[in-house]
This record gives C-alpha cells, structure tokens and sequence, in this order.
C-alpha cells in the first residue's frame, strides 16, 4: 500500500473534528452542571433519579424480549429456508427489509390506527405487546442478514444430516448441532437489537410508553445539563454494545442501521 | 408442506408489519364512512402539507448529498488513499457506533455543541464571531448538521468495501496507458462506483426520510416544524388535523416516497454488482 | 547500446529483499521470458520495469532514456495482466482505444487504430461489447489490443495466459507470438509455465530467490542449464545420487553401478557424492545410442500412460530413473516387474553440485 498523500489526512482529520467535537462538548456539558466547576453533579441528579431506573429498566426488559422474540423467530426461518425452501429466500429476505421502507413513526402509527379499539390499544399489556412486536419489526433485517451469513459459512444440510444418521431429533439439531454453530451471529443481531431499543424514542412515545427514550426527552423540558449527562450515558451504552459486536465479529465489516431511534 | 416452516414468521410479520400498513394504504383511500374516495389523497395538496413534503425532501436530499460526499471522501481515505490500519480501523469502528448512535442523544450532543450556550457557539462568541441569531440549530441547516452525524458513518461503512473491492490492476493498466490519476478517476473509477456512490445516496436519503426523534427532539414537535414524520406523529397523539383519512394518506405518502427510494437504492446496487 | 537496460537493479521490501543484482540488455524486437517459481521476483522485475515499483537500487533504460524515475504514465508502455484488468465500464472499442484517448489524440485516428488493432486480434465485430460479455481468451485478447494500440516502445505481459483452460492458452500463446513477430516489439513476458516461455522466447531468464540463476535461449537454457535449479526447474529431470569413483576420468558409481560422465569432474576426489541429471527424454532402453553409451540396469517399477508418450519408472536399488518411450499402438509398453538395460550417452549427464545453487 502506498504512502498517504495530504489529502486524505486532511479528509480525516475534518472527520474526525466533526465527529469528536459534539461528543466533548456533550461531556463537558454534561460536567458543568455546578456552575465555575466541573463535577459529576448531573450523572449524581440522574442516579437519584427514581425514573431513571424504572425508564431503564422497562426498556432493559423489553429489548430483552424482544430479542428472545426475533431470536425463535427468526433463527428457525432462516435455517428452514436454507435446508428446505430455497425458493422462499428472496421473499423472506424482502420482508425482513420492509422496516426500510416503513419508517418507524408510519409503522407506530399503521399499529395504532389498525388495532385501535382492541385489547391492543385499551390496555398497558397490549400496548406494551404492540411495543415489543413493533420492535421486533425492526430487528428483522439485522437479526436476519446476520443469522443467515452465519447459517450460511457452515453447511447447513451436511451438519443436519449428519446429525440425523447419527439419530438426533429436531430439537437436538436445532439448539445442540446448529445454533452453537451461529451463536456469534446471533449475539450480533442481539446487540444491535439492543441498541436499537434503548435509545428507541418515537415508537415507545408515540405509544406513550415509560421508556429510557422518552425519559430523556422529557427530562430535558426541565433540566440542562442532565440530559447531556444521559446523552452520555446512552452513547456509552450504544458504544458497549457495538464494541461487542465489532470484537465478536472481528474482520467482518461493521454494521450501518437505519431502522432505529432516528 | 416445507411453507409450514415459515408459517411463524410470516404471521408475525403480517400481524405486526404488513397488515397494519397495508390497512392505511388502503384507508388512504376510504372517507369516514367507509366509502371510495381520493379526497384525502387530495387533501395532501395543502399548502402546509405540501411545504412540508418539500421540507423534509430538501433536507433529506441535502444530508443525503453531504453526508454521502464527505462519507465518500472518508471512505477514500481510509481505503484506496492509504491512510495507515489504525485510522482504518478507528474510522470503521466509530461509524458502526455512530451509525447507530441518532434521535434524541445525538441531538442533545448537538444542542451542547452549537445551540445558544454550546461549546462551540460560545467558543466563536468568545472569539468576536456570533452564530445567533443568524444560524439556529432548530433550523432547516442546524437539522442538516445534525442528521449529516449518521449519515456520514452509513456511508463510509457501505463505500469502504466497494472502494476495497476497486481492484489495482484497473489503475494500473489506466497508468500504463498513460492516463494521470485524474484521468483514471474521470474515465475508471468514478464510472465504475457511481452505480454505488447513487445507490447509497439513495439509502441515505430515505434514512434521512425516516427520521423522527432528532428532528423531535430538535425542534421539540412545534407547530412551525415541518417534518413529515413529525406531522405524523402528531396525527397518533392528537388527531391534530381532525382528519384520520388524512393522516393516512400522510402516512401513504411517506410510504411511496421510501418506496421509490428503496428501489432506486436496490436497483443501483444490482448495477454497481454486474462488473463483479 | 541495448534497446532495453537493466542495471544492477534490487528490491527489497523493508527487510525481505525480493530482487538482486539483476542485469539484463534486450535488443529491438526481442522476446524476453522471465522464468521460474511464485516469489522468485519475476513480477517484481517487471512491474520495475513498468513503473510501478522503484528499484531500490540500479536504473532502467529504454532507448538510451533512464526511466527509474518515471512515472509509469509517462514510459509508453504496454501492459498485460493476468487478470485482464479490462475496464468494466467501457467497451471493447473504448477499452482499446483509452490510451489514445487519454493522450488526447483526435477520435478519426482513435476509430481508425481502434479498427485496426480489432482486425489485428480477430475481433472486429466485437467492438460494441462489454468486457462481462466476452469470454476469457476474448477478454486477454482485447487487453493485448488496448496494450499495443498506443504504440508503445515496449510490451510487458504479466502471467497473461494463467487463468485460460488449456486449449485457448495454447491457441492464445501462438497468437501472442505472430503478433509480436508482426509488429517486431521489443517485449517481458512473465511466466511460472516452462513450456510457455519455450515456445515463444528469443531468451530465457530464469529466475530463483530474487536472483538470476540462467540467461539464454530455450535451446541452451533446456540442454545446458548452468544451475542445479534451472535443470531441475527447466523440464522434468533424473536426479541420481553419485559417489565420485575418478575424477579426472569423469566416472562415478550410481547404486552400484559405474557411469562415465564424458568430462572431469572439477575439484573432485574419489568417493565424494554428488548428483547426476539425465532428462527421461534421453534414456532409452535399447541399443539406440551405442555400445559406448552408459548403462544401467534395473526392473520397470510402474507405468504411466501419458497419451503421446509413456512414462516408465526404473527401480535401480536405492534410487529410480524415469525415461520416456513413445505410445505406438502396435508394441506393448513395459510391463511391471520386466527387466530393463537403460542407454544414454555420457556427455548428456548434468553434474549438480548444490554450491552452484546460491
């Protein structure tokens, strides 16, 4: 490789300013919540904070159950398709796409218009449901593409088949022979469906959910600098759970998203 | 009998996706009382409703165009421009981060940085120069500034392997026949990545399109702001414009649009994958 | 002075040195092969040559101008890759006449060479093509066409038949050769394939580790290889293990048996070891080369029948020789187990002594 001219340093460099900047700024805000000094006082008001921990908690368990939804939903589709139904993968992997063509907010809003009226929408558990599927939704073309790469870098039919001369069952197959087999795409469609999730905003507000999202926001109708503190905390958090990602699936090229908190 | 296998996810997807939305491309179409109408389509030529579809396709289009060039700038850098592994890396790295890293976060680290006693504003403040009032975060271009922070990371990580993939002996054989390395980029290498460079700035609008919470927490959902997803999101709330048949063919609207760019995006790709 | 110069040129890669002491003069219209295995630094030379390497070291000429330093856009040179390198996104014609075009020439001239360079390769009716839609011979055929169209001083083929099946490569390779010969360019053509750089070579330059082992003509490089490695690397090779019985008379035993070699050993004594080389092609197990031909003795070991020629192995105790007779429907090939007398004239033997290798 040849050496780099003036150019592109100067390309990363202005990169680099753009991308650092709001993030130290951020955090220096975020620091100078006792005016002349710089303290940890907004992260100390934010951990007092009662609905911190609730906000966090419910959107922890959500994105919870979400991806355990998206894991049985999707983990068995993907590896049918490839053993038996070949001819069904370029329509499953339309559908999974669909979330790009249905932004967020037309998806919040299609769930609401549509089940208006019904248990869905009458009560907190069917909100919290249409929540969850909702977020489901938008798990799909992550969870998806990364399972089935990983289906597909392993011979799917010769591993099952060997385990069925061998006189294992379905579900011997399924969670001892192919799912330890994919277990790291699997775990890399989780975390970024766990990003996605704790910073969700417009779904879980739009449906008026206690969640983390709109807990920031509306944190920041009444304080400055906490919400610098959590914008902080949350970045950290996206910043944990794709660094995970990255470190699991070292040489594999990162994941870009844009079916998530927008 | 193989289909059986899929019958769970395809129901799932039809309860929580297909059903709900095909349920408003259709209402689009219904008045009040349940019958056939293109009223509501026609409502959509209100002059606000209008302002805001043109609103939010010059935004998109803007950060789509600046995002894209200087991802496209980065990408280059850090690939053919041969700037060493570890910048490499460290790009690659924060953009999947900052990819996912949008709404409302990403709009407080920008209200730290350039809103009325951000860092930055102060800084220039400080320096005799004052951003306000002639620039506003809350603004069309502060809106730019801010969504332009997850575009870029979209798309260095979707250039970065099409630039890799530009293979050497391209410009090699481009050298020995006497081109300059403009030449090789006017007649080679641009030609053979626009079908990329156009389809990713495809997929980078319509992520702009979609955007919600940032624009939200920007603008804090006013009335003057004219997003359309905003506008939509006001119609679940409140039926702010008292007219649900509207707020669906809002919603329609918004469907066809990303439609359309998503196809553009899924065409473009096929293009850019014929040489290979 | 030589058309083409390469002066005491080397390479090295931070601390691995790919290229040494290399020197080689090429006159006007010559075929030059660079010869030998993957990293022996072939391609390295010769992308020195084109310009995209800078020799560590030494300095490269052509036509009395010192071109170390020049960029490769400004050396007239053709280039041919193994992997064709044809512009995706341009025609054949478009493809063949960029060099043209980026030289600014004007598009009557372009349209006129671009035609005449189709009907050089037999390709005049594919001009409206796109490089996906031709097959591997068309595409290798078309960058040979774009490479010679600018008229450059010299032509540089990089592997080019490499990734053909076997036919075209065969077919392709003699086109190469009338082409040349037509237009008289002087021309590098890097090859693994000893066959390939045989059959079309003025000269041979074969190369091991970065070095020079041999320059010659097919002929001399294939009969007299100067080095253990280009015996062993040049055609398929008998290596026997020898113990020197005189040296001065040019014998050595071989398993037991006693051999002349036609010449003094130089510097040997009686009962060092060293190697002896005969091609199969040469040993016969009849009478054809005379009472006062070598021989040895042993049983027929295994038989391969390779088409136009069977191979036969010879088991002598320790060691095993192979020789070559040719397939005739009408005689039985050596049996397993047969007994067989092997000829071969002294003065074909080749003496390797492995210090000659570095």
């Amino acid at each position: 490789m040849k050496r780099a001219s003036f150019w592109p340093w100067l390309w990363l460099a202005l990169g680099a300013a753009y991308f650092i900047i709001p993030l130290a700024a951020t955090m220096q805000f975020s620091l100078q919540a006792k005016r002349g000094t710089l303290g940890f006082t907004a992260y100390a008001n934010i951990f007092r904070d009662g609905n911190f921990f609730s906000s966090f908690a419910f959107s922890f368990q959500t994105a919870m159950a979400t991806i355990l939804i998206s894991v049985l939903l999707i983990v068995p589709t993907a590896y049918w398709v490839q053993l038996r139904l070949p001819q069904a993968r370029r329509l499953i992997e339309l559908l999974t796409l669909l979330p790009f063509v249905v932004p967020a907010v037309v998806l919040v809003f299609s769930l609401a218009r549509t089940y208006n009226g019904t248990p869905l929408t009458n009560s907190r558990e069917g909100l919290r449901v249409l929540l969850t599927g909702a977020y489901v939704v938008l798990s799909f073309p992550y969870m998806y593409r990364s399972v089935d790469t990983g289906l597909r870098a392993i011979n799917v039919r010769a591993l099952t088949e060997a385990a069925q001369i061998l006189g294992a069952g379905w579900p011997t197959i399924l969670l001892r022979v192919i799912l330890p087999n994919v277990l790291l795409s699997v775990l890399s469609g989780a975390f970024i469906t766990f990003a996605i999730v704790m910073g969700e905003f417009t779904i879980a507000s739009l449906l008026a959910q206690p969640a983390f999202g709109p807990y920031i926001s509306l944190l920041s109708s009444s304080k400055v600098y906490e919400p610098s503190a959590l914008a902080v905390v949350s970045f950290a958090l996206t910043w944990a759970s794709i660094g995970l990602i990255q470190f699991l699936s070292r040489g594999t090229p990162g994941q870009g998203q844009m079916a998530g908190p927008r | 009998m193989a289909w059986l296998g899929v019958v769970p996810f395809l129901a799932f997807i039809v309860a929580f996706l297909l059903w709900p939305a095909a349920s408003i491309v259709v209402r689009s179409f219904l008045d009040q009382q349940g019958r056939l109408t293109l009223q509501n389509i026609a409502d959509l030529s209100q002059p606000f409703i209008v302002s805001s579809y043109i609103y939010t396709i010059e935004l998109s289009a803007v950060t789509a165009a600046v995002g894209g060039l200087f991802g496209l700038l980065l990408a280059y850098a850090i690939t053919v421009g041969g700037l060493p592994s570890w910048a490499r890396a460290g790009l690659l790295g924060f953009s999947g981060v900052a990819s996912n890293f949008a709404g409302i976060p990403l709009a407080f680290a920008f209200i730290a940085t350039l809103g009325q006693l951000g860092l930055v504003t102060q800084w220039l403040k400080g320096m005799g120069v004052s951003l306000y009032p002639a620039f506003s975060l809350y603004s069309f271009w502060g809106l730019a500034i801010t969504y332009v922070y997850f575009q870029i990371p979209l798309m260095v990580l979707i250039m970065a392997p099409a630039l890799d993939a530009m293979r050497r002996d391209w410009r090699e054989a481009a050298e020995g026949l006497g081109a300059t390395g403009w030449q090789y980029w006017r007649f080679v290498g641009l030609p053979i990545l626009l079908p990329a460079i156009l389809g990713t700035m495809a997929l980078l609008f319509g992520n702009a399109f979609g955007a919600h919470a940032t624009a939200f927490a920007l603008t804090g959902g006013g009335s003057q702001s004219s997003v359309v997803t905003i506008l939509i999101g006001a119609q679940i709330s409140s039926d702010a414009l008292a007219n649900p048949g509207l707020g669906n063919a809002l919603a329609l609207g918004m469907i066809v649009i990303m439609t359309i760019t998503i196809g553009l995006y899924s065409w473009l790709q096929r293009l850019s994958e014929r040489w290979k | 002075m030589s058309f083409l110069e390469i002066n005491g040129v080397r390479k090295t890669f931070g601390q691995s040195v790919a290229v040494e002491h290399f020197e080689l003069r090429a006159e006007r219209g010559e075929f030059v092969s660079f010869l030998g295995p993957s990293g022996c630094g072939k391609t390295t030379t010769l992308r020195m040559v084109a310009g995209f390497e800078r020799p560590s070291a030494g300095h490269i000429r052509i036509d009395g101008v010192d071109m170390t330093d020049t960029p490769p856009n400004k050396r007239k040179i053709g280039m041919v890759f193994q992997s064709y390198a044809l512009f995706p996104n341009m025609t054949v014609a478009d493809n063949i006449g960029f060099g043209m075009r980026v030289a600014g020439r004007p598009r009557a001239e372009i349209r006129a060479r671009v035609d005449e360079m189709l009907g050089l390769i037999h390709m005049p009716e594919f001009a409206r093509r796109y490089p996906a839609q031709l097959s591997g011979g068309q595409q290798q055929r078309v960058a040979l066409a774009r490479a010679l169209a600018a008229q450059p001083q010299l032509l540089l083929l990089d592997e080019p038949l490499s990734a053909l099946d076997a036919k075209i490569r065969l077919s392709l390779r003699q086109e190469i050769r009338a082409i040349q010969r037509q237009l008289n360019i002087t021309t590098i053509y890097v090859t693994h394939d000893q066959e390939e750089a045989m059959s079309l070579s003025d000269r041979i330059v074969v190369m091991n580790r970065g070095r020079i082992e041999q320059i010659g003509g097919p002929f001399e490089v294939y009969n007299f290889p100067q080095t253990g490695f280009v015996a062993s690397f040049v055609g398929t090779l008998n290596v026997l293990p020898a113990e020197v019985v005189d040296a001065g008379a040019g014998r050595v035993r071989v398993d037991g048996q006693e051999i002349a070699l036609g010449k003094p050993i130089s510097g040997g004594a009686a009962g060092q070891r060293l190697s002896v080389a005969v091609r199969p092609e040469i040993i016969s197990p009849n009478g054809a080369h005379g009472p006062q031909a070598n021989q040895l003795r042993g049983s027929v070991e295994d038989v391969t029948f390779l088409g136009a020629i069977v191979r036969v192995r010879v088991r002598l105790g320790a060691s095993a020789v192979h020789f070559d007779v040719f397939n005739n429907p009408h005689l039985a090939p050596p049996a397993h187990g047969d007994l067989v007398t092997l000829r071969f004239p002294a003065e074909s033997c080749m003496v390797i002594t492995e210090a000659r290798n570095h």
